[in-house]
């Protein structure tokens, strides 16, 4: 395998390379999945039909909470790319485990926002902007809860290998799905949340 | 409904029950056939676990002619019905699902897989690489669809196809008003295979980025693999919006939520417009590559180099541009007001700008070409005043105004048959007989092919153009009958015979293949329709390495600049080739994948959670898998080309 050794570990070879420009090009399959939800959203938000608005069931302190734990993770793993960048095994490991403990907290808070929001009568089947609500943020989280898996993994391979060529073009691509996964909140943060409770 | 009633097939047709009994002699046929010639093995090692871009676009092929003949059915099935007045042939239920099927197979499970057959066997040849950029992922790809259409296809013998139309409008998709779990099929079936479309999209979009052989520019790549860049660009951008709405749709149907209901607040027509977000650009992502297969076949054919390049570039682009802003022209009648739909009436004609500088382009490239009359030609000389007449009508459907005169009649079934056959099967036959002595190392049968062509060409005339007078006379589309006194009968019975003829067409083409596998000479050359792009500068079949050496390019027609101005393409030295190993877990997935969509089809939670749980256990054992392939020593190499020499 050709090697170019001017470059960091992670564009290193032409697979890897490769990876990480299928990635983005699957990123950018993510955007329009994640537009489509937010246009169905913004299409439902006031048909509420004989179900609560959003500005009767949001509550600010949950969400501010999930926002900060999540834009933390977002800092917390790109130090743990830098430390990867300058060879650093554990700082780097302490890092992504920081952000997957950050990542698992925000799963924490959301489950407790669903259970919350069944339990006050704004369930799946209520009306089509409940609906839409749910389906949004759930695939949001089903997305957090899929990194959290494969974060784990990539630890358990750097602990296995180091940080050699391929385990650095995951933890690369990974850490760049975690950031897309922060700006996806930032979009809900601002316009599902704010935009619901003004 | 009670829950075993669900499995059983809503109405009992003699017709249903005779495919039931076909499709189980097959089943038991092929597996005593496999197991009596011993070819298990080789059936695994060589096919179900092969990740080389060449066989898996092989198998894309033989799935799609096999959906073509099982769309085809459907379509003889409805012209059948309505060839003469008061037919009682099909009743109104079983004429719903067969039209629904129709539409649905034929784009989704023959059209999209024919594209992805030619595309997979083509691209990676044409820009001198050796495979694509994720070649286990080509494969997820090609078994998520394989997988797809299965579940689709088994749906009329298990608890009852859809039949909501291939559109599947909200609310008659449903619960309410579709009761059967025909509308579930749907929706997962097309999911599991609109996961591996966009797969697909990306693998193809970073192969072509990616994997260029030195000196290949953005401009001087072929014009089928640009047609097939920006079809995969289409394909990443417009299949999320179909993963989406049928997600919603399972949503609606499954769990009870309330997207598409006309209670508690939810929009039938948001199904109308996220469907066309996804299903206007379809329709460019499948006419696209039909234009790259055009370009290489006329200006190969005309002997002449493609008039016209930068503008045929830049016209595809145009189109795929515009194919995103158009989608409203679907339901003009469906009350968006006067303004929306001017807009998008105009948006929808400037359409037939970048197509009509693409018909010129091909025009003028045959103007003082030295035309040789081939089969795949004749196609392509067939499909310009076909598919003209195809455009044209589109722009009288585009007129929103006019619309509301002729649409939902069988006008706009001419219409869109005219641009679909010409533009896409044409095409693919064409692209078919074209490249067929490169997948397979020797070629069709030219007579039989030209009888097969004035077959289909003369059939599909006659089948589709008496729909245009019957569509404006009033016919309304989806009709499973009409009374004599309308006087639809005499054109609709042309129709039939034009049906008729096409499948004599077809199963001509059929038979081409079994004359030709027998008869045909194997001592072709590597290059036998004397071709200008770079797949023909390796042999015939291609080796597993596709190239001995990299190919080296310097212009838009590397390879017949190497023929005819003696430029050197290749370097002499040989070096060990690293290449992908087989593996068996796209396969394998795509297996849980069939039965976890056919669990929720059924809502049979249990299995489906237990299922879910499998497929993410997989891709976390995948994630740890380490597989660097493997190498083909200098030795091996040169032993192939040896013996590859000798007969080309």
């Amino acid at each position: 395998m050709k090697m170019d050794h001017t470059l960091p570990l992670e564009y290193r070879s032409e697979q890897n390379q490769i990876n990480i420009v299928g990635f983005w090009i699957f990123l950018g399959a993510e955007i329009m999945l994640f537009a489509t939800l937010f246009a169905t959203y913004f299409t439902l938000v006031n048909r509420t039909g004989s179900g609560p608005s959003g500005a009767e069931i949001f509550e600010i302190g949950p969400v501010l909470i999930e926002t900060f734990v999540l834009l933390t993770s977002s800092f917390t793993i790109g130090l743990g790319v830098h430390a990867m960048r300058i060879g650093r095994t554990k700082a780097m490991m302490g890092f992504f485990a920081i952000t997957l403990l950050l990542g698992l907290s925000f799963l924490g808070v959301e489950i407790y926002e669903f259970i919350h929001y069944v339990h006050i009568g704004a369930g799946l089947q209520i009306s089509a902007f409940t609906a839409s609500l749910l389906t949004t943020l759930g695939t949001h989280g089903a997305h957090v809860t899929l990194g959290l898996f494969w974060g784990l993994f990539i630890i358990i391979q750097v602990k296995r290998n180091g940080i050699t060529s391929a385990t650095a073009n995951k933890s690369f691509i990974f850490s760049l799905y975690w950031h897309f996964l922060d700006i996806v909140w930032i979009f809900i943060f601002s316009f599902i949340y704010l935009k619901g409770m003004m | 409904m009670n829950y075993f009633d669900r499995f059983a097939i809503p109405h009992g047709d003699p017709l249903i029950y005779a495919s039931m009994v076909a499709i189980g002699l097959t089943v038991i046929a092929i597996i005593a056939g496999l197991t009596y010639f011993k070819k298990w093995g080789y059936l695994w090692r060589e096919w179900l676990t092969t990740v080389d871009h060449k066989r898996i676009g092989i198998m894309y092929l033989i799935s799609a002619l096999l959906m073509l003949f099982r769309g085809g059915v459907d379509a003889i099935m409805m012209r059948a019905q309505t060839s003469i007045p008061d037919n009682t042939f099909l009743d109104a239920q079983h004429y719903n699902e067969v039209f629904t099927t129709h539409g649905v197979v034929m784009i989704i499970f023959m059209a999209m897989p024919f594209i992805y057959a030619l595309m997979n066997f083509v691209v990676p040849l044409q820009i001198g690489a050796r495979d694509v950029a994720f070649p286990r992922l080509n494969a997820l790809s090609f078994w998520l669809y394989f997988m797809g259409a299965m579940l689709f296809n088994i749906s009329f013998v298990v608890g009852g196809s859809p039949d909501a139309g291939w559109t599947s409008y909200f609310p008659l998709a449903g619960n309410d008003f579709s009761q059967s779990v025909g509308t579930n099929y749907y929706m997962l079936s097309i999911q599991i295979a609109g996961i591996g479309t966009l797969i697909s999209g990306i693998n193809f979009i970073t192969t072509i980025l990616k994997m260029r052989a030195p000196g290949m520019k953005l401009m001087k790549m072929p014009m089928f693999t640009w047609t097939a860049f920006i079809t995969n660009a289409i394909v990443v951008f417009a299949f999320p919006v179909l993963t989406i709405a049928l997600l919603l749709g399972t949503m609606d149907r499954l769990f009870g939520a309330n997207f598409f209901t006309t209670t508690n607040g939810g929009m039938d027509m948001l199904w109308a417009n996220l469907f066309w977000i996804w299903g206007h650009p379809e329709v460019y992502i499948l006419i696209l590559p039909a234009f790259g297969v055009y370009s290489e076949v006329i200006s190969t054919f005309s002997r002449r180099n493609l008039f016209g390049y930068k503008t045929m570039v830049a016209s595809i682009v145009l189109i795929s541009f515009l194919s995103f802003l158009v989608w409203t022209h679907h339901f003009f009648t469906m009350g968006q007001g006067p303004l929306t739909n001017s807009i998008f009436a105009i948006t929808t004609m400037a359409i037939a700008i970048p197509t009509g500088i693409k018909i010129f382009n091909w025009l003028l490239t045959m103007w003082k070409g030295k035309i040789k009359f081939t089969v795949p030609m004749l196609y392509s000389i067939a499909f310009i005043p076909i598919f003209t007449i195809g455009g044209v009508t589109g722009v009288m459907l585009g007129m929103a105004s006019a619309d509301y005169q002729y649409h939902n009649t069988m006008f706009l079934v001419a219409h869109f048959h005219y641009t679909i056959i010409p533009g896409v099967v044409f095409a693919m036959l064409a692209g078919l007989t074209y490249w067929w002595p490169k997948m397979f190392g020797f070629m069709l049968n030219e007579r039989i092919g030209k009888w097969a062509f004035w077959f289909i060409v003369v059939g599909f005339n006659v089948t589709f153009f008496p729909m245009f007078f019957t569509g404006l006379n009033g016919q309304a589309r989806r009709m499973y009958t009409y009374s004599e006194a309308t006087g639809f009968g005499p054109l609709n019975l042309l129709s039939f015979v034009g049906a008729i003829g096409l499948a004599i067409g077809f199963a001509l083409i059929v038979y081409n293949v079994y004359y030709s596998v027998r008869y045909a000479s194997r001592n072709i050359s590597s290059d036998p329709w004397d071709a200008r792009t770079l797949e023909w500068a390796t042999h015939s079949p291609v080796p597993e390495y596709n190239f001995a050496t990299t190919p080296e390019v310097d212009s838009i027609e590397a390879f017949w600049d190497h023929k005819k101005n003696d430029r050197p393409i290749f370097a002499d030295k040989i070096e060990t080739i690293h290449m992908p190993n087989n593996s068996g877990w796209p396969f394998v997935l795509s297996c849980v994948f069939f039965v976890w969509g056919f669990s929720l089809i059924f809502s049979m939670w249990l299995p489906a959670i237990i299922l879910t749980l499998v497929i993410l256990g997989f891709m976390a054992y995948r994630s740890f898998e380490k597989d660097d392939g493997h190498h083909i020593s200098v030795k091996e190499i040169e032993e192939t080309e040896k013996k590859l020499r000798g007969v080309s």
